[in-house]
């Protein structure tokens, strides 16, 4: 596997596919796509990279352990639910705004969070199952 | 019975009130030192002078209630009962335990978790006086419970040690067991009387009596006072419970919480009293605690452990007396009750004086220590005067009170136990009262001399007041225990109540009797303990004994029962789940006949008939397969294939993510194949891959059998009309499959990133886990890899 091709042409692979991940992940409300699909795009992006550089090398990029990241999302999803407690409305009822920024109109809306979330939970426990089995001993 | 008035609601403040301090009480000890169970004293205390304003009122038959609502739609209430019955036990509970804060003030001093002691105590204290003054019957439940758990972290204080772990375990699965038995009886009185308020359900006694329901509410009931209030066998608990430090076995197990399986008896006896079931059980039960605990006290050298063993025996002696049912049976059990959390109580602190200023409490050891701590031994002998129940204290008066019930009931096997267990608790209180006091002087391991006033206050104070309440009889007797015995009579109660005889009656011969027998026992005393502890080692065997052996053979059966059904071989769980997913699948279609009808071929594009060519390709490649590697591989172009298929017929979203799941299927496979270092050939024999063939064969037509049937049934489009319809207008998105997930179904969403999150956690401990260490020890094979 360890190809100078593969070395060589992987990070720009990884950079783009992750690039992609969040094109996908961001138009899922109207068109095919959404939080699970990009997640896992972005996992086996850095799948990819931990195959063609090695495990220490994703880990050091990433900063954070994968399930972290993972974690972080299921804190966003759930707090995006819990927004609406501020407007006595039930849990996960979607709220949107939708602002004019340099005279474009942006939809954000809490289900947009949700879906975030969804896509970090599933970018990082895949990942982290990955490189996990990547990783040739312990180093988890 | 006289209707309820509105209680001040000074109680529920007061029923909070200790669980606050417990709160604070580690922090005040860090700043206040030994101040600090002066300042948590107070507490108690002031409960305390509360209740005591109570009284008068409560004397006169007023029965107080307030409550505030807990659980509405189930009709729980966390509401407080205040009449002669709960009340006595509220004072016992507020009064005794300011002098145990104070006691165990002194007793800690210097131990470096003496607030965290503190806070238990108080914690206890809270939970106690819940349970005496709940009137709802499910707060009971959880005020008996907590005051196991406390029980169970109080005896567990000196956790290094491991025979107080045991003891706190072991307590904690005995009265826990009641408990449970409590919730029971609480539900099926719920459902034969239709309310779980004590004091409606006290009403019922009639409606309960005929019902169908009594014997099992019976059962339940017994189930649960005779774990708390250590009848035998199930009394192990409670001499083995003397491992706390001793405020904890003054104050809990003897005055107070080991009394709780006698206050539900005394709750419930207008309900379920005066039956047949109850004379008999009670009685026998109760008889048999008294002569086993006192025999086992005469054994004993440990003065705790011989408190602990009477402990056992006046419990068993109220039980008998509460059984009896009678009027005078009960007012004799009232203030035998009474009297004892008095003497008791002030006997377990001065062993524990003694122990804390002598440095032991081996009465053997001890002596002469009459000149060196004069207070200590003046107020054991008053304390001691009560127990043999001599005149002029309480416990004088109570004997007289039972002997009567008991003469008066006509039972005399009855009669001749009592008898025999107050003289062997002749012996005991006396032999604790004299014999560290009298004789030479001894050489103890400590220096011994008086107790600081933390420690002799305890004694003075219960010893006077067990004075007092037969001097002053009458004002006792019409403020405590007439409105008592009232309340578990269910009835106004009167009472001949004497501290001097009048005339030569009947209990007056028995007390004489149990006099003279607990004279010439105590004279033949080390001989008595000789033959007793002789029998005990000669049978060898005891519910302590039996206690080890059932936990050990729960344990070993939940141990056989894990190994077969969890025998740690994944082609064993895989084949299980499969198969059972096959038959739940196919069996209601043969059985039921509800299978679906053929279909005719349908007529197919080139492109499909080419894209289910390459599916069946790729199938048939990993059949073939030599390696894994190439069976993984062949499987992932099946797993395309079927995506290009969702492609073709409009399911994008689900296209995107079979291809997703497919290409990282096929990393994470190979990953594992490398990492579990499997062979490259896969080399089952042909019998598992015929049996493995056939489980993977039958999920297959089940699935498709399956798919077939649902596509035959005619198409509901309520759900997706209705997705259809709002998706744009109601949550501003085009793609209806994104919508559904992060928004209609939102909370499906969650708990489903949740579980990938766990399962994810679980994997990487799996892949952590190097070594092939079996889970469970097999005890057949002994030594591990």
């Amino acid at each position: 596997m360890n190809t100078i091709i593969f070395r060589t042409v992987s990070p720009v692979l990884v950079a783009l596919t992750l690039l992609f991940s969040a094109f996908v992940t961001l138009r899922g409300h109207n068109e095919p796509g959404g939080g699970f699909i990009g997640g896992l795009i972005a996992a086996s992006a850095f799948a990819l990279y931990g195959l063609s550089h090695g495990v220490p090398t994703v880990r050091r990029a990433l900063r954070f352990h994968p399930m972290e990241i993972a974690g972080f999302g299921l804190l966003l999803a759930g707090g995006a639910g819990l927004l609406s407690i501020v407007f006595a409305r039930p849990f996960l009822t979607g709220l949107w705004t939708f602002p004019s920024v340099l005279g474009v109109e942006v939809a954000l809306s809490t289900p947009l969070f949700f879906d975030l979330g969804v896509y970090f939970v599933v970018t990082g426990t895949m990942t982290s199952i990955a490189l996990a089995l990547e990783a040739r001993e312990g180093g988890v | 019975m006289p209707a309820s008035t509105t209680a001040p609601t000074w109680i529920l403040i007061a029923l909070a009130a200790p669980f606050l301090a417990a709160l604070v009480a580690p922090v005040l000890h860090r700043f206040a030192g030994r101040a600090a169970a002066w300042i948590l004293a107070v507490v108690p205390f002031a409960a305390f002078l509360g209740f005591v304003s109570l009284v008068g009122e409560v004397a006169g038959g007023a029965r107080l209630t307030t409550g505030l609502d807990w659980w509405p739609s189930y009709g729980v209430r966390f509401s407080v009962l205040v009449d002669g019955l709960s009340l006595a036990f509220a004072l016992l509970v507020t009064g005794i335990g300011t002098l145990i804060v104070l006691y165990a003030g002194g007793y800690m001093k210097g131990h470096p978790q003496a607030g965290r002691f503190l806070s238990f105590m108080l914690l206890f204290m809270g939970a106690m006086l819940g349970l005496v003054l709940a009137d709802d019957g499910i707060t009971l439940f959880v005020m008996w419970e907590a005051t196991s758990i406390t029980s169970f972290l109080l005896i567990g204080f000196d956790h290094s040690r491991a025979r107080a772990r045991r003891a706190a375990l072991q307590a904690l699965v005995i009265t826990g067991a009641g408990g449970l038995c409590l919730l029971a009886a609480v539900i099926l009185i719920g459902g034969a009387t239709g309310t779980r308020t004590l004091s409606e359900v006290v009403m019922t006694g009639d409606q309960i009596r005929a019902s169908t329901l009594y014997l099992p509410i019976f059962l339940l009931v017994l189930g649960a006072a005779f774990t708390k209030s250590a009848q035998v066998p199930l009394h192990v608990w409670l001499p083995n419970a003397m491992e706390a430090p001793t405020p904890v076995s003054a104050y809990l197990h003897s005055a107070t919480m080991v009394k709780a399986g006698v206050y539900l008896l005394m709750r419930l006896h207008p309900v379920l009293g005066g039956t047949p079931e109850w004379t008999t059980v009670l009685p026998i039960a109760g008889g048999a605690t008294l002569i086993v605990g006192t025999l086992m006290a005469v054994r004993q050298t440990d003065l705790k452990l011989m408190l602990a063993q009477t402990t056992v025996a006046s419990l068993g002696l109220l039980v008998l007396l509460v059984g009896v049912s009678t009027d005078a049976a009960i007012v004799g059990a009232v203030g035998y009750l009474l009297a004892h959390a008095f003497f008791k109580g002030a006997l377990f602190m001065v062993a524990g004086t003694i122990d804390h200023e002598a440095g032991t409490r081996d009465v053997t050891k001890l002596g002469g220590l009459r000149t060196l701590m004069p207070v200590t031994f003046a107020s054991a002998l008053v304390a001691a005067v009560s127990m043999a129940g001599l005149p002029p204290m309480i416990g004088f008066v109570a004997k007289e009170a039972l002997y009567l019930g008991l003469d008066d009931a006509g039972r005399w096997g009855l009669v001749v136990a009592a008898v025999v267990g107050n003289a062997l608790m002749f012996v005991i209180g006396f032999a604790i009262a004299l014999k560290p006091f009298l004789g030479p002087e001894v050489h103890t391991p400590k220096h011994a001399h008086e107790g600081p006033i933390e420690l002799i206050l305890g004694p003075i104070v219960l010893g006077a007041v067990g004075l007092g309440a037969a001097l002053l009889l009458h004002g006792f007797a019409e403020t405590l225990i007439l409105p008592m015995a009232g309340a578990v009579a269910g009835r106004p109660v009167t009472a001949d109540l004497h501290l001097i005889p009048t005339y030569v009656s009947m209990p007056l011969i028995l007390s004489l009797a149990t006099i003279g027998l607990g004279v010439l026992a105590y004279r033949s005393l080390s001989t008595l303990r000789a033959s007793v502890d002789g029998v005990v080692r000669a049978v060898g065997w005891g519910p302590d004994r039996g206690f080890d052996q059932i936990v050990a053979g729960i344990v070993a059966s939940a141990g056989a029962i894990v190994r077969i059904v969890q025998p740690g071989r994944l082609e064993l769980y895989m084949a299980m789940v499969l198969g059972f997913v096959a038959v739940t699948i196919i069996a209601p279609m043969v059985l039921f006949d509800e299978g679906p009808s053929w279909p005719g071929v349908p007529a197919m594009r080139l492109t499909e008939v080419a894209v289910i060519g390459i599916a069946v390709a790729g199938l048939a490649a990993v059949l073939v397969a030599k390696t894994r590697l190439t069976a993984i591989v062949s499987l992932g172009i099946q797993g395309f294939a079927v995506a290009v298929l969702f492609v073709l017929f409009g399911a994008p979203d689900l296209a995107f993510t079979q291809f997703m799941v497919e290409t990282l299927s096929v990393v994470i496979l190979a990953l594992v194949l490398t990492r579990l270092s499997l062979g490259e050939r896969d080399h089952r024999p042909f019998r598992q891959k015929f049996w493995d063939g056939v489980v993977a064969g039958s999920v297959g037509l089940g699935f498709m059998l399956l798919l077939l049937k649902v596509t035959q049934a005619p198409f509901d489009r309520t759900l997706t009309d209705f997705y259809d319809a709002y998706s744009r207008t109601i949550a501003h998105g085009r793609n209806v499959v994104n919508v559904i997930i992060v928004d209609f179904r939102g909370l499906d969403t969650l708990g489903e990133i949740a579980v990938v999150m766990i399962t994810g956690l679980a994997i990487l401990a799996l892949v952590r886990v190097k070594a092939r260490a079996p889970i469970l020890p097999t005890p057949e094979k002994g030594k591990r890899p």
